[in-house]
C-alpha cells in the first residue's frame, strides 16, 4: 500500500514539473483566451440594447439571464471548462494504440487510465497555478463592474464544487471513453471531430442552454455535454435549485459512473484484442 | 534573354492552384471529409445566430442590423474568410516553419519574389467549400430582403462592383496582418502565441462595428478601425450590400473611402515588414 502511494506521488510530481515549464507563455496564453468573451460580452450588449424597454419594473432578460448574468455566465463556463476540457487525451490514447506504445503499460505494474488521470490532475494543477493569476484578475474586475452580486449561499457554493469537481472526473473518462475506442477502429479523428462539434454548441459555452427551443432542450438534457460547461455555471448563478440541483447533481454522477465503468471494460476488451508487432 | 528573367507572375501561380488541385485529389475522401468538416462549423455558428434572433428582432438598437441583413454580413465573412483561409493561411504556417529549419534559403534562391512565393504556393481547395455555404447564404438573405413588403431592398450595378471590390479590399488587409506577423517569426524564431493572437484579433472582426459601443467599446472601435484596421474588412462590403440603416451622406462615403486607404497602407507596411525581416534572416543549421 505504502510502495503504491509512493509510485503514484512520484508520478504526480514528474508530471507537475514537466508542466511548469515554460511559465511566461502559458500565462501569456490564459490571459489571451479571454479575448473571444470580449467579443461575446459586446455581442450581447448588442443584443440587449435592442431589448424592449423594461415593463412592470421587470428588468430585461433572455430566458431568464440578464446582461450582467451574460456576462458572468461566460466567465464561469471559462472556470468549468478549465476542469472538465481534456486537450489531446482522446488522440493521444488512440496514437498510444496505433503506434505501440500502450505496451509498456502491460508489461510494467501501472494502470494506463489511473497513471494518466494522475497526469492529467497534475497538468491540471500546474495549469490553475498559473492560470489563477489571470482568473482572479478578470473575476475581480468584473465583480468591480457589477456582473457578480457577491457569493452565493455555502450550499450552492458546496453543490458548485462538488460540480466542477466531477466535471473534471467526467470529463476525463468521457474523453478516455472515445480514446481507447481506437482498440477496435485505430483512427480516431473523425469520431473525435464530431464529439468536439457537438460539445462545443451543447456543452453550453457558447450561450446558456435555456436558451435552446425544443426539441433541442430535451436532447442537451439526455447526454452528458451539458455537465462540461453549462451545469456548474448555472448552479453557481443559482439557476438551478431545490430538487431540481439534486436531480442534476445526481445525474452528473450517474453520467461519471457509467463513463468509468465503460473505460475499465473497454480496457480490458481491448488489452485482449490488441496485439503488438515489432520491437 | 529578356523574356527569362522576369517570371510571369500569372503562369506561376495558376501552377500553384494546379499543383495543389492535384495534391488535393489525390486524397479523394479526405478532401471531402475536410470540406465537410469546415463547413459543419459554419453552419453550427449559423444556428448560433438563428438562436439569437429567436430573441430578438436586430443586433443593438436602431443599427438596422436584422436578421437578413446580419446573415448578408455572415456570408461576407465566410466569404473572405475562406478565400483567406484557402490562399493565404497554409502558407503563412509553413512559413514559419521554413525559418525554423532553414528551409527559407531554397525560396531566396528562387528567381521570383520572395514574398510572392512564400504566400502563395499551396491552396487549400478544401477551405473553399464555406465560400459556396457563403454564396448560398447570401443568395437566401438578399431574396428575403429584396421581397419583404415594406421597404424592400434595391441593388444596383453599383452596389454589387464595390461588394466584389471591398472583399478584395478585406482579404487584402488581413493577409497584410498575417504576413507580417508571420514575418516576424523571422526575429522571434517561433511564434506559437502569435497565430493564436491572429485569431483572438480577427475574432473582433466578425460582428457589425456598432456592437463596439458605451465606455469601453468606442476606444475598442477606434483602435480596431484606426491603428489595426480589421473593422473594415466585412463591416465596409456588408454595409454596402445590406445597407442596414440610412446613413447620412457624409458617413456613407468616408468609411469606404478609408477602407481604400487602410487597404493600401496595410499592404505597403506589410510589405516592409517582410523585407525588413528577409534583411535579418540567418539562415538555420549549417
Amino acid at each position: 500500500m505504502h510502495a503504491q502511494l509512493t509510485t503514484w506521488w512520484t508520478i504526480l510530481r514528474i508530471c507537475l514539473e514537466e508542466r511548469l515549464v515554460y511559465r511566461g507563455d502559458f500565462a501569456l496564453g490564459t490571459l489571451m483566451r479571454f479575448l473571444p468573451i470580449v467579443t461575446q460580452i459586446f455581442l450581447w450588449w448588442a443584443v440587449f440594447q435592442a431589448l424592449p424597454a423594461p415593463t412592470h419594473g421587470q428588468a430585461q432578460n433572455i430566458a431568464g439571464y440578464s446582461y450582467q448574468d451574460f456576462v458572468a455566465y461566460y466567465l464561469l463556463t471559462m472556470v468549468t471548462r478549465a476542469f472538465s476540457s481534456m486537450p489531446g487525451l482522446a488522440s493521444g490514447i488512440a496514437l498510444q494504440v496505433r503506434n505501440g506504445e500502450i505496451k509498456k503499460f502491460l508489461i510494467q505494474p501501472i494502470d494506463m487510465l489511473g497513471f494518466l488521470l494522475l497526469s492529467r490532475i497534475a497538468h491540471k494543477l500546474a495549469y490553475y497555478s498559473v492560470a489563477l493569476g489571470p482568473f482572479t484578475l478578470v473575476f475581480a474586475l468584473a465583480t468591480w463592474g457589477g456582473y457578480f452580486t457577491g457569493w452565493p449561499d455555502a450550499t450552492t457554493l458546496a453543490a458548485y464544487a462538488a460540480s466542477l469537481v466531477m466535471a473534471f472526473v467526467l470529463g476525463f473518462f468521457l474523453e478516455a471513453s472515445i480514446g481507447l475506442i481506437g482498440f477496435w477502429f485505430l483512427e480516431v479523428n473523425s469520431l473525435l471531430f464530431v464529439y468536439m462539434l457537438f460539445s462545443f454548441f451543447l456543452s453550453g459555452h457558447m450561450f446558456p442552454l435555456d436558451m435552446l427551443p425544443e426539441p433541442w432542450r430535451t436532447l442537451v438534457e439526455l447526454v452528458p455535454l451539458k455537465y462540461l460547461a453549462y451545469f456548474p455555471a448555472a448552479v453557481f448563478l443559482e439557476k438551478i435549485t431545490g430538487p431540481e440541483l439534486l436531480r442534476g447533481l445526481m445525474g452528473q454522477a450517474a453520467w461519471l459512473v457509467f463513463f468509468v465503468l465503460f473505460c475499465r471494460v473497454a480496457y480490458q476488451r481491448g488489452v485482449r484484442r490488441y496485439s503488438g508487432f515489432g520491437g | 534573354m529578356a523574356a527569362s528573367e522576369h517570371p510571369h507572375y500569372g503562369r506561376v501561380f495558376l501552377t500553384f492552384v494546379r499543383n495543389s488541385l492535384v495534391r488535393d485529389m489525390t486524397f479523394r475522401v479526405n478532401f471531402l471529409l475536410d470540406c465537410v468538416s469546415s463547413t459543419s462549423w459554419v453552419l453550427m455558428n449559423i444556428g448560433f445566430y438563428l438562436l439569437i434572433f429567436r430573441y430578438t428582432d436586430q443586433i443593438g438598437a436602431d443599427t438596422g442590423w436584422g436578421k437578413y441583413e446580419f446573415f448578408v454580413f455572415l456570408a461576407t465573412t465566410m466569404f473572405i474568410n475562406s478565400v483567406v483561409q484557402a490562399f493565404f493561411m497554409p502558407n503563412a504556417e509553413e512559413f514559419s516553419e521554413l525559418i525554423r529549419t532553414g528551409n527559407l534559403d531554397f525560396a531566396l534562391l528562387k528567381p521570383i519574389d520572395t514574398q510572392f512565393l512564400v504566400s502563395l504556393h499551396k491552396v487549400e481547395w478544401a477551405s473553399l467549400a464555406n465560400f459556396l455555404v457563403g454564396a448560398a447564404l447570401l443568395a437566401l438573405s438578399l431574396w428575403r430582403l429584396l421581397t419583404r413588403p415594406d421597404d424592400p431592398l434595391v441593388i444596383d450595378a453599383l452596389a454589387v462592383v464595390l461588394y466584389v471590390f471591398y472583399i478584395g479590399c478585406g482579404v487584402a488587409i488581413l493577409y497584410s496582418l498575417m504576413i507580417g506577423l508571420a514575418a516576424t517569426s523571422i526575429w522571434l524564431g517561433r511564434n506559437q502565441n502569435l497565430y493564436n493572437f491572429w485569431f483572438y484579433i480577427t475574432n473582433f472582426s466578425r460582428y457589425p462595428m456598432e456592437i463596439y459601443g458605451g465606455r469601453y467599446g468606442t476606444p475598442l472601435r477606434w483602435f480596431f478601425t484606426f491603428i489595426i484596421p480589421i473593422l473594415v474588412v466585412v463591416n465596409v462590403p456588408a454595409r454596402l450590400m445590406a445597407r442596414p440603416l440610412n446613413m447620412s451622406l457624409a458617413t456613407h462615403w468616408q468609411l469606404p473611402a478609408f477602407a481604400v486607404a487602410a487597404t493600401l497602407v496595410s499592404l505597403l507596411v506589410s510589405r516592409w515588414i517582410f523585407q525588413r525581416a528577409l534583411g535579418s534572416y540567418r539562415s538555420a543549421s549549417s
